[in-house]
């Protein structure tokens, strides 16, 4: 029976890795590419959830719902990065950081103001709804591991879109120089809209997914954007394969954290403190190998450009 | 262009109106007017503890959030003990809880410059977006620790419910501590005053400019940026432990991500590296929390508009539009 529960709590760490990875990917692109730090990446991630459930609400069906909220995050980075996002690449990080800053308070508000204050609550589609028979007998939600393969179908997807196809070596190009590929006559406005529009669809993609298990509501982003801020510092900025591994790493260290921690203090304290110091350690556990990694290669585990 | 005032007599108007404003708010029996001035002014020492990193060293900390609600906590703490009769550790030796500011200030500032240390420490092996990335990371450990550590009311936070003493003020009466909270933002200001121009100061600029050159000098850009990250969060630290007397509560929202950002905004509001960037923006910010939200509950949407503004058209904050570029006299 534990080898199971161990198994169900590695799975849960893969669907929170796999998550995490499709944040980082769209914020490590646009680092990589355009020089950007991207705060309101929380709010597409949002954005993408509430379309969804409000969608699905409405047709019926969660598949439409997941389109839309594709759609609406894709159109809408590409909007911000016209209107806004533009006039901050040549800034410095301050003002980039100030300026989505301001974006966050502006897309909170404007969703409560859209959707109202209230959660919203999106079902996932009725033949994943159910469980999964796990070897070892224990039954795992049908969903979750769906969200797993898409993940992961969506990085091999990633990855084959960035070696194998043509906007894929513009962004590669672009990430080592931009000033030339720009001379070679590559739209660089529409390549750098293009890419930010790709990572918003990805955020938003998660915000769809994770919707179906959590509440949809105001800042469910935020949590996620600062780890996935820890996946890029640990994985390595601009690097897509970085970004992977350190988000499998991050998500199935905090889960069997706190999975594993309170039981194995129980063995040096009583049972209730060990359930409170346990988790407290646990929530903190990301962030010192966070520090450990810093403190052996401050470029992270894969330095992009080495 | 000319500039209309120079930055020094500026300072100086700025001053008087932050005294002003409440003493009159004082005699018209406005006592909540007062406690605005004052939330002001301590929001405004945290800028100032900010700006000390942000505007002279060139660090972009997104996480001093985690020193303003140390300092906070280090306050809530030790006036819980105090009000409870429970001493903070009995072995080796007794240390009981106390309500004088005095002490509590200083363990608030030693807890957070503590902080300061380690969290500089690792960030600063970074820098660039890096440093912004990891600064906000760290911020959010202490954000969870908070909520999660069940001895210190966790998610519901801690209240004090009498505000400590300071010896000399009844710290109950509104305009008197209004009165104390002014008195430190002005001695912290004055000392930043005087650091720029010292040995120090001058470091830490030519750090920020050209760190290559520091170097060649003999000097380390790293124990100049970390004294310099340890003294800012010191000043923070400080401020949280006023709020934190100011609210008579303490809870893991005052380390939360959007205080860090808010602290941030104070200083682009007012002004990058000016004396009194984060004191004009801390008002402004009050100002506009307290117009708005009477208004419309939607006001943090007007207050990203109005930021975004100013960032991508107003560059220089409001103390650049009246007094012209920085200079280097």
């Amino acid at each position: 029976m534990t080898v199971a529960l161990f198994l169900e709590q590695i799975l849960n760490g893969l669907q929170l890795g796999v998550m995490l990875f499709l944040m980082a990917a769209g914020l490590t692109l646009i680092f990589g590419v355009m020089g950007l730090i991207n705060l309101a990446h929380g709010s597409l991630f949002m954005v993408g959830g509430f379309v969804c459930a409000a969608v699905a609400a409405w047709t019926g069906s969660f598949w439409i719902g997941l389109i839309a909220s594709l759609v609406a995050a894709a159109a809408l980075g590409a909007l911000v990065e016209i209107v806004v996002i533009r006039r901050l690449y040549d800034r410095d990080h301050l003002d980039q950081v100030l300026a989505t800053f301001a974006l966050v308070l502006m897309f909170s508000e404007g969703v409560r103001f859209v959707f109202g204050s209230f959660p919203l609550y999106l079902d996932p589609p009725a033949f994943l709804s159910g469980p999964v028979m796990l070897p070892g007998g224990l039954p795992y939600p049908a969903y979750r591991l769906a969200i797993i393969v898409a993940g992961l179908i969506v990085a091999i997807g990633l990855g084959l879109l960035i070696s194998r196809t043509r906007l894929g070596m513009q962004i590669r190009a672009g990430e080592a120089d931009r000033e030339m590929i720009a001379a070679l006559g590559v739209d660089i406005r529409f390549l750098y809209t293009v890419v930010f529009a790709l990572g918003a669809a990805l955020a938003g993609f998660a915000g769809a997914l994770i919707g179906a298990i959590q509440s949809v509501q105001i800042g469910m982003g935020e949590p996620v954007l600062i780890l996935a801020f820890v996946v890029i510092v640990i994985g390595g900025i601009g690097s897509i394969r970085g970004a992977l591994v350190a988000a499998l790493i991050v998500g199935l260290v905090d889960t069997m954290g706190r999975f594993l921690l309170p039981t194995l203090l129980a063995n040096v304290m009583e049972a209730s403190a060990a359930r409170g110091v346990g988790s407290a350690l646990a929530s903190m556990l990301i962030y010192l190998l966070m520090a450990a990694v810093l403190v052996f290669k401050p470029k992270g585990l894969f330095p992009a450009n080495a | 262009m000319r500039d209309l005032i120079t930055e020094h007599r500026l300072n100086i108007v700025l001053a008087l109106i932050l005294l002003g404003g409440p003493l009159v708010a004082h005699f018209a029996e406005e006592p909540f007017l007062v406690t605005l001035a004052t939330r002001a002014t301590i929001l405004a020492l945290a800028g100032v503890g900010l700006n000390i990193a942000l505007g002279l060293g060139g660090l972009v900390s997104f996480g001093h959030a985690a020193f303003f609600g140390l300092g906070g906590y280090a306050v809530g703490i030790i006036a819980s003990h105090h009000q409870n009769y429970e001493p903070l550790m009995t072995a080796p030796f007794v240390i009981n809880g106390t309500n004088q500011m005095l002490v509590l200030w200083l363990v608030a500032v030693i807890v957070s410059g503590l902080a300061a240390l380690v969290i500089g420490a690792l960030s600063l092996r970074t820098s660039g977006v890096y440093f912004i990335m990891i600064t906000l990371a760290f911020a959010q450990m202490i954000y969870y620790f908070a909520i999660s550590w069940p001895a210190y009311g966790g998610e519901d936070g801690l209240s004090i419910y009498v505000r400590n003493s300071f010896p000399g003020i009844n710290t109950l009466k509104p305009l008197d501590f209004f009165l104390l909270c002014y008195a430190v933002l002005m001695v912290v200001l004055l000392a930043q005053w005087r650091m720029t121009g010292a040995r120090f100061g001058m470091a830490l600029q030519a750090v920020r400019q050209n760190e290559g050159r520091v170097a060649a000098l003999g000097l380390s850009p790293y124990r100049i940026r970390l004294a310099a990250f340890v003294i800012s969060g010191m000043v923070t630290g400080l401020a949280g432990a006023l709020y934190a007397d100011l609210n008579r509560f303490v809870s893991p929202s005052m380390i939360s991500w959007h205080l860090s950002g808010e602290i941030m905004v104070f200083i682009i509001l007012g002004g990058v590296a000016r004396l009194f960037g984060p004191v004009v923006g801390a008002c402004l910010f009050v100002l506009f929390e307290h117009l708005f939200g009477s208004f419309t509950t939607h006001w943090q949407f007007f207050l990203g508009a109005a930021l975004l503004a100013v960032v991508l058209f107003a560059r220089g904050g409001f103390i650049g539009l009246v007094a012209g570029r920085a200079r280097h006299d």
